[in-house]
Formats: structure tokens, sequence, C-alpha cells
């Protein structure tokens, strides 16, 4: 059966370049960078030179890049260790990853105080909002820059300057945008910044986290020189060589890689329009990351269209309560004010290097009998064909 | 995640549909929480003859529709009325915990459809 993978928000698979890259290190080249003999010396070299590629993605200095285990750590450290005297607000939106929202949830029973500012109909905040929230105890804003869910990418340039007008400490979760957009900081504005592995084509177990110079922050592990005293921890060796690659052919490959995948994002986006009904767009239209698409298909349930795709070798992730385990529908589509009946419909079609156009044909191929099978079930199309008809 | 046997009731779901002259129609649930289950049942001589289901839900409640359709017809109505969850879910081998709550909307449904039908014999 021909498989089709169109999860890669979720992660990617490695490329064979950061494959290849990150063997030697996997075998003979063991050695602890730390260690002051032959063995450690020469992986120092190796591992700084990723850090040139990591840091160059992001136009920042190697001296601003930590290394972390993944995604997660580098926003739970952005949020844990950022502090300035007196300031204990935090400035976040709805739609963060649960890595955020959990983590302010917790601070909050910590002593700290948490604005959740609001998004759009296309899932997008507005900095008059967040410039609105800032207060004199204000320490952090943290937006995250394309979301994983619908791929709306937020105005982070706006904020960034308003960040820097009040003189308040600006993080952004990249996680999904690195590679796939462009990331400089500088254009940002942002003082930090998480970026991980296993999103880019790279290995899993790998993440880091930007920290402008000048920028006070608490290790989350303490205990080692490592990272200048940022991260303890011997460094994930592997990983940070194969962190490092995938950076660097993601750079390589951004400018193509860019229209390519929108390309085959809209042909999919369009076919499903024209061969399917009753479907809509969640997400901003346009400013979207070029992997990721969300549609409802109303009338069904996504669980259900999930494990007919998954039947017919299609992979794909639903925004519906019936997947996640919680019962509770995507908290991204609700904050976007969607009907929970549409929400539970809602499937996420997300791109990667790997993808072909005749992946997309196959999906167009295999997803309109699955959708009229299952509303033929559903007693919900039943009755909009009753009101049609009438 | 899913047992055999509820992937196979959720491929090959039996009973799918509707009964026009229904004795009895039974519906729970709500679109908000992500299932509605709509069941049919035809009565003759206290004994249901016909059962047909439609559900809007995720792979366990359209299993759960499945085999509960499957449990009760040709049952009289006593014995329909002693299928619980329970034995949607052993009929299952089983769901996952946070599935538990189809088995549930399953044996409402058909409590649901009986009582409608009894309501239209007392009339």
């Amino acid at each position: 059966m021909k498989k089709v993978y169109l999860d890669n928000n979720a992660t990617t698979p490695l490329d064979p370049e950061v494959l290849e890259a990150m063997m030697p290190f996997l075998k003979e080249d063991f050695g602890n960078p730390s260690s002051v003999h032959q063995f450690g010396r020469t992986i120092r070299v190796k591992v700084e030179e990723a850090r040139e590629k990591v840091a160059e993605i992001l136009g920042a200095d190697p001296l601003e890049i930590v290394f972390t285990s993944c995604g997660s750590e580098s926003n739970n450290m952005a949020l844990k260790g950022i502090y300035k005297k007196n300031c204990n607000h935090i400035i976040t939106s709805q739609i963060e990853h649960p890595c955020i929202i959990e983590t302010c949830q917790f601070l909050e029973t910590h002593g700290y105080e948490v604005t959740y500012v609001s998004v759009d109909k296309y899932g997008t905040v507005n900095p008059q909002e967040i410039e609105e929230s800032i207060k004199e105890n204000t320490l952090l804003i943290t937006i995250m820059h394309g979301n994983n869910e619908i791929g709306t990418i937020q105005p982070i340039k706006e904020i960034g300057e308003i960040a820097k007008r009040h003189g308040v400490y600006f993080h952004t979760d990249a996680v999904q945008s690195v590679g796939k957009v462009p990331t400089k900081v500088d254009d940002l504005g942002v003082n930090l910044l998480s970026l991980a592995g296993h999103k880019l084509h790279g290995p899993k177990g790998i993440g880091a986290i930007y920290i402008r110079k000048k920028t006070r922050m608490h290790p989350l592990i303490s205990g080692g020189h490592q990272e200048r005293k940022r991260r303890a921890g011997t460094e994930n060796v592997p990983g940070i060589i194969g962190f490092g690659k995938a950076c660097e052919i993601a750079q390589r490959e951004m400018e193509n890689e860019l229209k390519r995948l929108t390309s085959i994002r809209e042909s999919l986006f369009k076919g499903i329009m024209e061969k399917i009904p009753h479907v809509q767009l969640n997400g901003h239209p346009t400013n979207r990351l070029p992997t990721t698409l969300n549609m409802s298909f109303k009338y069904v349930e996504g669980e259900s269209l999930l494990i007919n795709l998954d039947l017919k070798g299609v992979a794909v992730s639903t925004g519906s309560a019936c997947s996640s385990g919680s019962l509770e529908p995507s908290h991204v589509l609700l904050a976007m004010k969607i009907p929970p009946e549409i929400i539970h419909g809602s499937l996420r079609f997300s791109l990667g290097r790997f993808n072909k156009e005749e992946d997309i044909d196959y999906v167009l191929e295999v997803l309109p009998p699955i959708v009229e099978k299952m509303r033929e079930m559903s007693p919900l199309w039943e009755e909009k064909k009753t009101v049609m008809g009438k | 995640m899913y047992t055999e046997k509820v992937m196979d009731h959720f491929t090959n779901p039996r009973n799918v549909g509707e009964i026009e002259d229904a004795d009895g129609v039974g519906t729970v649930g709500n679109p908000a929480c992500g299932d509605i289950m709509k069941i049919f049942i035809k009565v003759k001589d206290n004994v249901i003859e016909d059962i047909k289901f439609k559900t809007f839900g995720c792979g366990a409640a359209i299993a759960s529709s499945s085999v509960a359709t499957e449990l009760i017809k040709g049952k009289t109505i006593e014995e329909a009325l002693k299928i619980t969850n329970k034995v949607v879910i052993e009929a299952l081998d089983g769901l996952p915990k946070e599935k538990l709550h189809c088995s549930v909307l399953a044996e409402d449904a058909l409590k649901s459809a009986i009582e409608d039908y009894q309501k239209k014999q007392n009339k």
C-alpha cells in the first residue's frame, strides 16, 4: 500500500544527509567535548561548528545559542529562566503550545501573573491588545511564530517593536517556523527564540534556545559548566551535529522549498474544495506556514476520518477531542471561536521536504469517498440534507 | 489503540441506516461534544425485529453503535434493556479508557429508543 506522511508538524523524517553527518558521532567519535584529551578536543570543534550553523539560520552569534533537549525544554527555560527585579507579569496568547500555556499556569501558582491575549478568526493575535496589556511589572511577552495546528504566522516584528519600546523581554516559540520561513532574530526583534531539531528533518532529542546578548537567564538544569553554564549536562553530540546539518540544509533549500511546499499545499486545498462540499479552511488564508493546511469537514468527526485515512496509508492529525484523550477539542480552534462541532471535524495536513505532488493526488483520490462514507453514517448529514431539500 | 473487534465494527459497521416507519427512535449526544447517536427500532410481538443506527463520532462511537445493534437485534424488549455499556465494551474486547463514554452513549441511545417505543404504545 502507498504510504503518505502528512503529519510533519508532529515530527519530520530524518534527512539522509543528516543521518550521514551524525553516524561517526554514534560510532568512533564518541568523546566528551569537555575532555581535554584529543578524544574530546576533536568533538568540541565539531560541536562548535554545528552551533555556528544553528546560529546562521537565525542570523545570531553562536555564543547566543544554547543547546537543549527539545523545543519544550527551550520554552520552559524561556519562561522559568528569565528574570528581572520586581517583574512577575507575563503576556502570552490563547493559542500557544501546551508547553507554554501549562508552564504559564504553573508560574501562576508560584506568584506570577499571566495575561492570555485573544486571537481573531484567522488565529492572529492583535499587537495592540498586547501593548495594552503591558504593565509596570511586565517581565516577558511570549508569542509563537507559526502556529503548529493552523500554521498562522503571528506579527512578531510588530510585537518586537512594542516590547522594545516598553523595555520588556520578548520570546517567540519558533519550533514550527525555523527552516520553513525566514527567522532572523534581528528582523523578528526577539530576545529569546525556541527551536527543535526534529521539526526540520533533524533528529529528536535536540533543541536550542537563542538568548540575545545581555539577557539574564537562570539555567533550568544547573550543576555543570556546559553551554557556558546555561544548561548543565553532557552534550547530546550526535543530536547537535545532526541539528547543525539540518539547519544548514534548511537554510540552503528554504527559498525553493517555500515555493514548492506552498504550491503543493495549495493543490491539496484547491482539490479538497473542488471535490468535497461543506468544508472550511481553519487558519489565515495566506499568511501561513507553507507546510500547514487545517480544514474542517462538516457533519463528520475528525478521528473517524483520520483512522480511515490511516487505513489507506495516509497519516494526518485532528483537532477533535476524540483523538486527544482529554475530551477537549483543540484550544487553538476554540480560541478562534470556531463552533465545537466544526472543530470535531478538523484535519491537519502538514507537509515536509519529502512530500511530492503525487502524494497530494493520492490524498485527493482516497479522501472524498471516506468523507462521503462517514457522512452517510452521520445523523447530522441526514438533517442537513433534509433542510437543503426543503 | 483499538482492538481488532473495534476496527472490524468501525470499518464494516452493521445495521447502518434508518427505518422509515420505526416504532421507536432514540437520539443522544450533542455535536458540541463530538458524538451523536441515533437508533431506530422496529418491534413486533415485543421482539426487536429490526434495528438501524446513524452516528456522528469517533471510531469507538461508531463501533459501539454497531456492536450494540448487533447484540440487540432479535431480542425482546426486556432482554434489550439488560444490554449495558459493560456488555458493549466486552463485545468489543475493550475500549481505551478515554473512550468508555462511547459505550455509555450506545446504551443510552438504545434505552431512549425503547422509551420512545413504550411511550407510543401507551398512547
